[in-house]
């Protein structure tokens, strides 16, 4: 496996923290992204991987800490203004517009690259055209990419669950992302579908695009990523290579409950 | 071509017809047409339920009525009252739209429902201490629209053919509609209007995926608005008169019912939804002229009776056409095969 964590650094948090009431669900967590890198977070249910993401992508508000994408401070945006500094973003349970065409949802992407107004949607001048045109064979290529091409104009509701996820994949990809953030991309996909998303990240990753995946399936990320942090209780437990994160003795002992492991581990 | 000669002739089919009455009704559907074209953008396109539209219609009638007529001593000219009508009710979509942008569904309702009777009740209430609006009485002696210094409140002869006022009203507000309908189609099939589309599906992926929300919701309420705006402009010169009783809720609701009648989101219903709730209802009015003649006496109230007939047929539609007569492309798809609907995603922050 290629390792591309030497890279300049793409997106950096530091001592990111979020409270719910009492509750911290995220404690000074700092992670380090790099450009070009396939960058996985793990956890086990409840760990905060969906907080921090949320945190990243503009929906919450940190309660401490700052998030940077490419030297630019992310924390306090609007969700709208974290797409367009080059942050995107795909959702645990598919958020797509269902009523609309499968290549429709991927226009709304093109959405924040382009500028057409009022006017120019009434008077539809030539710069306008242009641009209509653009976004239309831009969307179509997405779909291509992603592989929902043939389902281009079904309503996004009627596509096979796997191209709906895939298709979130598109519109993401849509508003030019630096880094593209997968929420369980993998999630209630069978094998042969798991496989085909695996080939269409590192495809991804093959044209510049840093990738951070959040995954419950720990396997799909040991052999996805470049670099692994696990989160347990809001902290960052762990962080490296996925096979030196897998044997760290922390790492095991969130996955497999702290009471054995502490039994296990203490002399008798 | 030939839809273009019946329009034209429309107003002359109709006064040889039924009487010059009718042809003011035209007029009168041609403005709500506009109405309806103006909401159908903020509720049909964009998915926001606004309760209080026909400020905007009032808006647009006061202003052109304290601008040309003796309330003031001002006549301004036809020319800049229209788009200075546009103008302002469009500033003011965006004035009651800014306080309701974190509203979503029924709280968004009921605060634009608020707006509207604010806006009324204003004009109710302009005439002391500085009498402004000359309250319920209302404006009167509004000039009639003129155009290239031809009023279109006298009756002319072009080429042997004799236009009444009501006829002059007609090309006119026919022009307006089909303008404001060649704006909606533009609009509809644009950048603008698929992330109207986008935030009426999920707001919150809209969000995410770069549309800046508040921006284009505020422009959905101002682009409606000044269709009102004109359109309420050019009520107040065909009128010659108005009072705050005009713009009620229930004309409010009375629109709304035109674009769900019609089909929400697509142009031909809600002009359809549009002709049948203007027409329909003073169709009704000869029953009571049928009654005196055929009983002797007035058994049902022909003014009850439209409202009856009126619930009836919105329950009807409500059982067995709930997506509206000519549904647009969209809705029929959300009301058709609806193969386990999937329930949005509740929102993640809501605490925020």
């Amino acid at each position: 496996m290629t390792s591309r964590s030497d890279g300049p650094i793409l997106l950096e948090t530091r001592g990111l923290s979020k409270q719910f009431g009492g509750l911290a669900a995220l404690h000074a967590v700092s992670l380090n992204i790099h450009h070009g890198e396939i960058f996985g977070l793990i956890g086990p249910n409840g760990a905060g991987k969906t907080t921090l993401f949320n945190c990243l992508t503009g929906l919450y508000t940190p309660s401490a800490g700052e998030v940077r994408l490419d030297g630019q401070r992310l924390n306090g945006l609007k969700p709208h203004t974290v797409a367009k500094q080059g942050l995107a973003r795909t959702f645990q349970n598919i958020r797509l517009f269902s009523h609309m065409s499968a290549l429709e949802n991927v226009m709304v992407g093109c959405h924040v690259r382009t500028k057409a107004n009022v006017l120019g949607a009434i008077f539809r001048n030539r710069g306008t055209r242009d641009e209509e045109a653009a976004i239309r064979s831009k969307a179509h290529e997405l779909l291509k990419l992603v592989g929902v091409d043939k389902h281009a104009h079904s309503l996004a509701k009627h596509l096979p669950y796997g191209d709906q996820r895939r298709l979130e994949i598109a519109r993401a990809l849509a508003t030019e992302p630096k880094l593209l953030a997968l929420d369980e991309p993998a999630a209630g996909m069978n094998p042969a579908e798991r496989v085909a998303l695996i080939a269409l990240i590192q495809a991804l990753r093959a044209t510049g695009i840093a990738i951070l995946l959040i995954e419950h399936d720990v396997k799909l990320v040991m052999g996805l990523c470049d670099r692994v942090a696990v989160l347990d209780y809001g902290e960052k437990i762990a962080e490296g290579a996925p096979e030196a994160v897998q044997r760290d003795p922390k790492v095991i002992e969130a996955y497999l409950g702290g009471s054995i492991g502490g039994a296990i581990g203490q002399p008798a | 071509m030939l839809l273009g000669v019946l329009l034209a002739a429309l107003p002359f089919l109709v006064d040889a017809g039924l009487g010059r009455t009718w042809v003011r009704i035209l007029d009168f559907t041609l403005l709500y047409m506009m109405l309806a074209l103006g909401l159908n953008i903020v509720v049909g396109y964009a998915g926001l339920l606004d309760l209080g539209y026909i400020a905007f219609y009032a808006v647009g009638a006061y202003l052109y009525a304290l601008l040309a007529s003796p309330q003031f001593g001002l006549h301004l000219p036809f020319w800049l009252l229209l788009p200075l009508g546009a103008l302002v009710a469009g500033l003011f979509g965006m004035l009651l739209g800014a306080p309701t942008l974190r509203l979503r569904g029924d709280y968004l309702a009921i605060v634009t429902l608020g707006f509207g009777e604010i806006v009324r009740i204003f004009m109710n209430n302009l005439n002391a201490p500085v009498n402004i609006t000359n309250g319920p009485q209302g404006i009167s002696l509004i000039d009639p629209i003129s155009i290239a210094g031809v009023s279109l409140g006298q009756t002319h002869t072009f080429a042997g053919i004799e236009f009444s006022s009501a006829h002059s009203y007609y090309y006119l507000f026919l022009a307006l509609t089909l303008l404001v309908m060649f704006v909606s189609m533009r609009l509809q099939d644009s950048r603008i209007g698929r992330a109207w589309a986008a935030i009426r599906e999920d707001e919150t992926a809209a969000e995410a995926m770069g549309i800046n929300t508040r921006n284009v919701k505020l422009l959905a309420f101002a682009m409606g608005a000044s269709f009102g705006g004109v359109s309420g402009g050019l009520f107040a010169g065909f009128q010659g008169f108005i009072s705050p009783e005009s713009f009620n809720l229930l004309e409010s609701i009375m629109i709304l019912c035109m674009i769900v009648l019609g089909g929400m989101g697509n142009i031909a219903g809600v002009l359809l939804g549009a002709f049948l709730l203007t027409v329909l209802p003073e169709a009704l009015r000869s029953i009571g002229d049928f009654q005196r003649w055929y009983f002797n006496r007035i058994i049902v109230d022909p003014a009850d009776l439209r409202m009856l007939l009126f619930g009836l047929a919105l329950v009807l539609m409500m059982l067995f056409r709930p997506q509206g007569m000519i549904p647009s492309a969209q809705r029929r798809r959300e009301f058709k095969h609806d193969d386990a609907p999937q329930e949005p995603a509740p929102l993640y922050d809501q605490q925020k």
